[in-house]
């Protein structure tokens, strides 16, 4: 096969559809740049799981002299009920999930009280008395907390055990629906990205039907006629997934390093590593959609 | 060289076939008159031989391979076989002579070392020495025809198609264009022509098939355009009907 031919055919079949060639440009480079946002936050979703889980804990509350909700009858829990919960927590059964654990007393959680709830009012008629004793309970991995929570939570003088994870929940799942939007505006991007590029593959073709009609009649094999078309969409999206790419970049660069990581410190974030993995893959996509769709736009040009 | 058994093609929402249990045998090195009436069936013989389409019954055998069994990968290289030329002439108009016969070589993956010596040679062959770089908008009816024939024939075919390639000539070019297939037919390529210029039919004196609503009326070797042998009577009432029906 001749490439320079081919090329030639190609970067003919460009500018004679110019117009349709850019809005193909657009459409790809819209699209895959919501396809790249999108990972992009699942990655982003990710990150902040493993980190917010790491600082997730199980915490066993005791029971103190007004609660009577779970094992609580209205006592305090004693200091045997106490002993057995470390005891059980210590256990051969437990100390594998429990990578470490401490005790939080009254006077503790007071204190502690105090310096969260500063400015309510709350502070003023909150006693030492009402607040439990508390384990707290960082685990070797965070999703075993229901372990912790099937063997304690029967015992003695607890009233309950909360796994702080579900604290979280609420929030990854705001951004797992952001995420999701933006999946399905860019498989509904993407769908119009590859009617477009059919379409315009199929009015390339037209506008060289009668060189497609002498190819056939003198024996042109359908390779040598599908190339051209085919590379035509290609590089049409290949362009687009470009700019996508380059838009995802600084997406990251100067909004995820540049503004989120400065003002939201303390809060992890995805770096220039993510969209390194990111980019090429939105660039694989577009091509591979804009090579199946001329493939299938110029068949019936082929048919024999 | 062609053979067809008890072809039949049947065309989708039209009840009567195109041909009806064709069977016929060409050659090699014949050249053949297809005549008929528009809608004879000499198109889709035509079309069958090239496998453009596939015939609704019977076996096609051309230049020893059984097109049924020709995977659609291999037809393209099948058709290398096989020269076609139309009657209005499908050049591409952008282009010049040269690119034009060139452009038929050049799309099967021939070297351009090869273009260059074909392409001269076959234009002088058809007798367009200086026109190379003409376009086709410039050249007359019948010059414009000789570019045809040569990008039908410049790939040396063991067999050239002519779908009345006189037909939208005058009778003198009309001459100029059968001396140049002729010619083509003397140095071995067969040649099949469907026309309705009676007056080539009668001169050359070849072999004539004549088609009637998908059936051989009568094939003859050195005939004209009219049947010399007596017609038998209801073939000739019968063949007239199926005219009106045509038109």
């Amino acid at each position: 096969m001749r490439l320079g031919l081919v090329l030639g055919e190609v970067g003919s079949g460009l500018r004679r559809n110019a117009s349709m060639v850019v809005s193909v440009v657009l459409v790809t480079f819209i699209s895959l740049t919501f396809v790249g946002t999108a990972a992009l936050l699942q990655l982003q979703i990710n990150q902040m799981k493993g980190y917010w889980y790491d600082k997730a804990q199980v915490a066993v509350y005791l029971c103190t002299d007004t609660d009577t909700t779970g094992n609580c009858t209205g006592a305090k829990a004693t200091t045997e009920q106490r002993d057995a919960v470390e005891q059980q927590l210590q256990s051969p059964v437990l100390a594998p999930y429990v990578d470490r654990e401490y005790f939080e007393t009254q006077d503790e959680a007071y204190d502690r009280f105090q310096q969260q709830f500063a400015d309510s009012p709350a502070t003023e008629f909150v006693q030492p008395a009402y607040l439990n004793e508390t384990f707290w309970v960082n685990l070797v991995d965070p999703t075993q907390a229901a372990v912790l929570q099937e063997s304690l939570s029967s015992l003695a003088g607890v009233q309950s055990v909360v796994d702080q994870r579900g604290y979280l929940d609420p929030i990854f799942n705001v951004l797992n629906a952001a995420s999701y939007t933006a999946i399905g505006i860019a498989v509904l991007m993407l769908i119009a990205a590859v009617l477009l590029i059919a379409t315009t593959i199929r009015l390339s073709a037209f506008s060289r039907r009668r060189e497609l009609g002498i190819m056939r009649l003198v024996g042109a094999s359908n390779s040598f006629i599908q190339t051209p078309f085919i590379l035509e969409g290609v590089v049409a999206a290949l362009v687009g997934s470009v700019l996508a790419g380059g838009a995802i970049l600084a997406v990251v660069h100067f909004f995820v390093r540049g503004y989120l990581t400065v003002n939201f410190q303390g809060t992890p974030f995805i770096g220039m590593g993510e969209a390194a993995i990111v980019v090429p893959l939105v660039v694989l996509v577009g091509i591979v959609l804009a090579a199946l769709s001329a493939n299938v736009a110029i068949r019936r040009y082929l048919k024999v | 060289m062609i053979r067809f058994d008890e072809v039949t093609k049947v065309y989708a929402g039209n009840p009567r076939p195109a041909l009806n249990a064709l069977t016929l045998e060409i050659l090699k090195g014949e050249f053949v008159f297809l005549v008929g009436a528009s809608g004879s069936g000499k198109s889709s013989f035509l079309r069958l031989v090239l496998k453009e389409e596939k015939p609704s019954k019977g076996q096609i055998h051309v230049l020893g391979q059984r097109l049924g069994q020709l995977s659609s990968r291999k037809v393209p290289y099948f058709r290398r076989n096989l020269g076609v030329v139309f009657q209005d002439f499908r050049l591409l108009p952008q282009k010049n002579v040269f690119d034009n016969v060139a452009f038929s070589l050049q799309v099967i993956g021939k070297s351009k070392g090869f273009i260059q010596e074909a392409v001269p040679d076959v234009l002088k062959m058809v007798g367009l020495v200086g026109k190379a770089n003409r376009l086709p908008h410039e050249l007359s009816g019948g010059e414009q025809q000789r570019v045809a024939i040569a990008r039908a024939i410049v790939n040396k075919p063991a067999i050239l198609l002519a779908d009345e390639p006189t037909g939208n000539l005058d009778p003198s070019t009309s001459a100029g264009i059968m001396t140049l297939l002729e010619r083509i037919n003397a140095s071995g390529t067969t040649v099949i022509m469907a026309t309705h210029d009676a007056g080539i039919v009668d001169q050359m004196q070849r072999r004539v098939i004549e088609l009637s609503a998908g059936n051989v009326l009568r094939d003859e070797r050195r005939a004209g355009y009219q049947t010399q042998a007596v017609p038998i009577q209801a073939i000739g009432v019968e063949d007239l009907s199926t005219r009106g029906a045509d038109a």
